[in-house]
């Protein structure tokens, strides 16, 4: 564990009137540096937040963006939401899955990609519409959805 | 229709309306020197009611007599942005977040001031890492300017505010289930009484607001009740942005005066279909709200007139379905969402949207028989008012009004083995 994830905490405790509500800005920080959350992070999170490791693991569990497994070092996000099926994404889904071999909720075996779904991005202007590192991508024409793959994007 | 000036999305006709030095070159900010001046927080108070001001995240609840239940016995009190935008169809607060945060965090100061908060928050969805970014930027240059911080403008009102990242979960957009996440635990909802109101962040007073109802605070402010209240209709005053998708030639936020007619919304905004595409249904509110048909594009877009017509306003989010589309194939995915989405608390809701998405993919694949629609009907029918909070029966809304009005091709695709528009079924991981 890093020294500075606990300056983190303290940090963050001091924005709240309850500190408890420091924890997801903590998972979220903690989880840009890492990369996924392990349980030996959630373990030290619930150290520095003076929390049960089952409290913290149950709180991360909820949360479809706190990962608790690794994820590549891109993680594409195709939006599946009814305007965006509407715009075709059932077709960017499948081309994606195809140009890298695995199926939605996977990572490619050299740990560059991971390849999800989800729910409405709130950006149907934009259908269909994707997220690589959260960062909107759209409208994606299913020719060209494997572009998105190569497209740089700045860290989370 | 095309506007020459717009009040909340004025950065459709100004540029880098999110940069403070711009924001302000139009008058940002004055809305709030006048509030702080010209007003005490109960004439604010008095001056949102006045303005017809309604929730616009979807329950369109007064505003200004939400604020009133606040009890005054001298605890903190808390506002709190809802910016947790989910429902499918409704992207209107990811742009003003993005494009117009100043308005935003204008507005919430003056509404701390009006009820009387020294803390505010913002809980920005997970996924909006941009929008995130830019609210964050926003308030450290409206801190530098003294707009937020100790003695606001030399007053003696005091504000922080922060802005809060949600992590991926739309059952937090309903305001209990927020306040949970903001502090710190799972987003169950909470049993309502009490209301947040009475007992909400901490336990203490809160108002929860969605972005667009705050966001209207520094116009109302700068042009006043009566100039708001001239708009729309009596019961349904002022502005609402409207979020377009589907098959039209121009998708988009649109802000129009409520009571506008659906058809102006879809022909003139949004510059009608694609060609080739004719209209075979539309949602008007968000996916949780009963499908309207062609036959009702005359329908004004204002709260009472779209119940009268038997849906909802919602939050919004028009999405306008073309006849290409299959209506079980869509009714599938709207179901997949809400179960993706429930956060299992409640067994009829929990359950029978898995067990809806089931019968539904069977009937798309043409594996449905003939019980499946009285299947589908009844499960609905254990869903419907009978779950904690109203993500249960927002699961049912489509659906329900799918199978009225297009029973033949619900039916066609048992009696077919198929589905009767041939659309085409895709074998993923998670389907």
């Amino acid at each position: 564990m890093k020294p500075e994830y606990q300056v983190w905490a303290e940090e963050l405790k001091k924005e709240f009137p309850n500190a408890n509500s420091a924890l997801m800005p903590l998972l979220h920080r903690i989880q840009t540096e890492e990369g996924w959350l392990s349980s030996e992070v959630l373990d030290e999170v619930a150290h520095l937040m003076g929390l049960s490791t089952q409290y913290v693991e149950s709180v991360a569990s909820f949360y479809s963006l706190f990962y608790q497994r690794p994820v590549g070092k891109k993680v594409v996000h195709v939006c599946v939401g009814l305007s965006c099926m509407l715009a075709g994404s059932d077709e960017v889904m499948h081309r994606l899955e195809q140009k890298l071999g695995i199926s939605e909720g996977e990572t490619t075996p050299d740990g560059a990609f991971t390849l999800l779904e989800a729910e409405c991005l709130a950006a149907c202007d934009l259908a269909p519409v994707a997220q690589v590192n959260l960062r909107f991508q759209g409208p994606i024409h299913p020719d060209e959805a494997e572009a998105l793959l190569s497209e740089e994007v700045s860290k989370q | 229709m095309s506007q020459a000036s717009h009040y909340l999305l004025r950065n459709h006709d100004i540029e880098n309306i999110d940069e403070m030095a711009v924001y302000r070159a139009h008058g940002g900010y004055e809305a709030l020197k006048k509030a702080l001046n010209q007003y005490e927080p109960d004439a604010l108070v008095e001056l949102v009611k006045k303005s017809g001001l309604r929730g616009r995240g979807g329950a369109g609840f007064p505003t200004g007599v939400k604020w009133g239940f606040l009890p005054k016995d001298g605890r903190p009190r808390y506002l709190v942005v809802n910016s947790d935008e989910a429902e499918p169809g409704t992207f209107k607060d990811r742009e003003l977040i993005e494009k117009n945060p100043h308005q935003l965090i204008e507005g919430m100061i003056i509404s701390s001031f009006a009820i009387g908060a020294n803390q505010a928050y913002i809980y920005c969805r997970g996924e909006f890492l941009f929008g995130y970014e830019t609210l964050v930027r926003a308030v450290r240059e409206a801190y530098e300017a003294g707009f937020i911080g100790k003695n606001i403008l030399g007053s003696q009102f005091s504000l922080d505010l922060f802005v809060y990242r949600g992590a991926g979960a739309y059952i937090c957009g309903e305001e209990s289930a927020l306040l949970e996440s903001l502090e710190g635990r799972r987003g169950n909802p909470r049993l309502k009484p009490p209301f947040p109101a009475v007992a909400g962040l901490y336990g203490m007073p809160t108002i929860v607001n969605n972005v667009e109802t705050i966001s209207n605070l520094p116009p109302i402010v700068t042009r006043g009740a009566e100039w708001y209240a001239s708009m729309g209709t009596e019961k349904s005053a002022g502005l609402k942005i409207m979020s377009v998708s589907g098959a039209v030639n121009r998708p988009g936020n649109y802000e129009i005066p409520l009571a506008t007619p659906l058809r102006s919304l879809i022909d003139d905004y949004a510059q009608g279909m694609k060609p080739g595409y004719r209209i075979k249904c539309i949602i008007p509110g968000g996916s949780s709200v009963p499908l309207l048909m062609p036959d009702q594009l005359d329908t004004p877009l204002d709260y009472e007139s779209i119940v009268k017509a038997g849906s909802m306003l919602g939050s919004g989010g028009c999405i306008v379905l073309d006849d290409t589309v299959c209506i079980v194939k869509a009714s599938h995915r709207l179901i997949k969402f809400y179960r993706e989405e429930s956060c299992g608390k409640c067994t009829p809701c929990r359950e029978g949207t898995y067990w809806m998405a089931d019968v539904l993919e069977r009937m798309e694949e043409g594996l449905g028989d003939a019980n499946d629609l009285s299947l589908l009907m009844d499960v609905a029918d254990n869903i419907s008012g009978k779950c904690f909070c109203p993500l249960g029966d927002a699961s049912i809304g489509f659906l329900v009004s799918a199978i009225k009005h297009f029973r033949d091709e619900f039916e066609a695709h048992v009696t077919e083995h198929r589905c009767p528009l041939g659309a085409k079924v895709y074998d993923t991981a998670n389907n």
